[in-house]
């Protein structure tokens, strides 16, 4: 993503600019290139919000066959907010989202340790149906993945497989003007999904997952394929979305972070002996400290853009 | 400026006409054989039709066969029951391999570790290549001696040579369904069986009929597994009872090719027209078929 202006996008005002810098000097100078700060001037102080906890995620481990992906990864994800998780290629973000609703159990020779608690369930315990933890906890791929159906079929495949068939059109309609799709679509419900857009595809797999009114909602990277203005519409969405769910994103695109997350989790890549690459945790705070502040140096070079 | 630029292989050389020369040849040859194979192509079915042409009438597709005895007007006779039979028999061998077909294609590209997948996989092309007259003599063994023969018993030979035929070539579609279909379903908290039946099959119906067609087209011409299970048949009355042995086109022409008779070879030459049309409307309503139904899918109605 280059470096368009997407402060107006968040309805950032831009007196607030001044309001932003309490960062230290050094790491300031480096956001003036990498991170509009006005992105993060209108963020209200995080302790100020509600932290109810919705995910635990306590030393979590994850290898496939016998290669660890991610290691030893524990913080905490609260309710109605958007935690953004963000970090270099290969650092095990999109491993660590997909533990969130056990979609990782599709792959062979995969193992998690540790524990990722759910309002105090553990999601890896023995005695958990992963097709259960899915109806809770929908998720948004990188890229659209509409079924060649027509676009009602999409929205209505969730209900239909959970047995909600009562007023299944008025489920679909809610879930298209949750995903601010609906006004686009209403016309031509019968069309198939392919026909639309990119980014209208993407709102279409957030409507789909609207549509089983779950907990939580996983992106991994939503607007990764999408044009900036398509990426836009999504990030607007994510804000919405926000009041009534939790939403866990995914995204390699710190800009992108800094204007939807309330909390930001930096990942990185470490480096253990015999050349052992795997994901670590390496900070996790809310998101205005993330990009302004950063306590570890290594989050430091990663926000002012020094790699990754 | 450019002066220094060494130009030389920029003019037509020697080397060029040699390679002009290697390039007409492998053109020609390759353009030589794909014509070779379309030129047996037209002349088989055009002598099968010109020779059968003159068999072809209406009571040729009506009336069944009939015993002459040599001696004056020779009676109106057809391939009738001939063309029921084989339906019948092709019917209900496609109604026995195209469950198992497509659940083994399921299994082998859904289910089955990986390494199972290709020592099966391998198995099933091994299952492809035995000789239909093997798998007669197999059914005739097991079912037949001792039981009588059946014109579903000629089904269940036939069965046995469609299922790798239809397993292989589903396998081969549902592999080429994306992912990311299945993790869009899976996400939604549907179970893998549902995930398979209501986006990944839908998906591959075009390679599922055409697996079928091909299987179809395939067994409706074997002739060796009927002989065993389904040739004690009365070739002059209309029958409909898979429980007795049928006629069919591939034992009508079979016996009647045998036949010191110029009349019955005329007939034999017409059911092997009516043999080919009949594969051929197949292939082309299974054609049609999967084609609407990857428009269907698409959205292009």
């Amino acid at each position: 993503m280059t470096d368009v202006n997407y402060s107006t996008d968040v309805g950032v005002e831009k007196q607030t600019e001044q309001a932003a810098p309490e960062a230290s000097p050094e790491v300031a100078a480096g956001l003036a290139q990498a991170i509009d700060p006005s992105l993060l001037a209108a963020k209200p102080p995080a302790e100020t919000l509600a932290r109810d906890r919705v995910f635990g995620i306590e030393g979590l481990t994850a290898s496939y066959g016998g290669t660890p992906a991610i290691r030893d990864v524990s913080f905490e994800i609260y309710q109605r907010m958007v935690t953004a998780i963000i970090g270099p290629s290969g650092c095990g973000k999109s491993t660590f989202i997909r533990c969130l609703n056990r979609m990782n159990d599709v792959i062979p020779n995969f193992k998690t340790e540790g524990r990722i608690l759910y309002h105090d369930v553990d999601l890896m315990a023995r005695n958990i149906d992963p097709v259960g933890v899915r109806r809770r906890i929908g998720m948004v791929f990188q890229r659209p993945n509409p079924f060649p159906k027509s676009i009602y079929e999409n929205i209505a495949y969730g209900p239909r497989i959970l047995g909600l068939k009562k007023d299944l059109d008025g489920r679909v309609e809610k879930a298209l003007r949750q995903a601010a799709l609906w006004d686009e679509v209403k016309d031509r419900l019968k069309r198939s999904a392919w026909s639309l857009s990119g980014g209208q595809q993407q709102r279409l797999c957030i409507a789909r997952c609207l549509a089983i009114e779950p907990d939580v909602i996983l992106m991994d990277e939503p607007a990764s394929a999408l044009d900036p203005i398509a990426t836009t519409r999504i990030e607007d969405l994510m804000h919405e979305l926000k009041r009534d769910y939790t939403i866990v994103v995914v995204t390699h695109n710190m800009q992108q972070a800094a204007r939807v997350a309330d909390m930001t989790a930096f990942f990185n890549i470490s480096k253990g002996g015999e050349g052992e690459r795997s994901g670590v945790l390496v900070e996790y705070d809310d998101t205005k400290t993330i990009f302004t502040q950063p306590k570890d140096p290594r989050t430091e070079d990663y926000v002012t853009g020094r790699f990754g | 400026m450019s002066t220094n630029i060494p130009t030389a292989d920029l003019f037509r050389s020697e080397h060029m006409r040699r390679r002009t020369i290697v390039n007409k040849i492998v053109e020609g040859a390759a353009s030589v054989a794909a014509l070779l194979a379309v030129a047996v192509l037209v002349i088989v079915v055009a002598s099968v039709v010109s020779r059968g042409w003159g068999a072809i009438n209406v009571d040729f597709f009506t009336k069944t066969q009939t015993l002459y005895s040599g001696f004056g007007p020779r009676p109106a006779s057809g391939i009738g029951n001939a063309i029921v039979g084989t339906l019948i028999i092709i019917g209900i061998a496609l109604l026995m391999a195209l469950p198992v077909g497509i659940l083994t294609a399921i299994y082998l590209n859904e289910l089955a570790p990986r390494k199972l997948a290709s020592v099966l996989t391998l198995a099933f092309d091994v299952l492809n290549g035995i000789p239909a007259i093997v798998l007669g003599i197999f059914v005739f063994v097991f079912v037949v001696v001792g039981h009588g023969q059946a014109a579903w018993k000629a089904s269940f030979a036939l069965a046995i040579l469609m299922v790798p035929l239809i397993a292989r070539s589903t396998q081969e579609v549902l592999a080429l369904v994306p992912i990311s279909m299945r993790e869009a379903s899976l996400a939604l908290g549907a179970a893998k069986w549902r995930t398979t039946l209501s986006v990944v099959l839908p998906q591959a119906v075009g390679g599922i009929v055409t697996g079928a067609t091909l299987a179809t087209a395939r067994a409706a011409g074997e002739t060796a597994p009927l002989l065993f299970t389904s040739a004690l048949y009365s070739a002059d009355t209309m029958s409909y009872d898979p429980r007795q042995p049928l006629p069919s086109i591939p034992m009508f022409i079979f016996t009647s090719a045998e036949q010191a008779d110029p009349y019955l070879h005329q007939q034999a030459w017409g059911a092997a027209a009516v043999l080919v049309g009949i594969i051929l409307i197949a292939s082309l309503i299974a054609r049609w078929f999967a084609d609407r139904s990857v428009r269907r899918l698409k959205g292009e109605k």
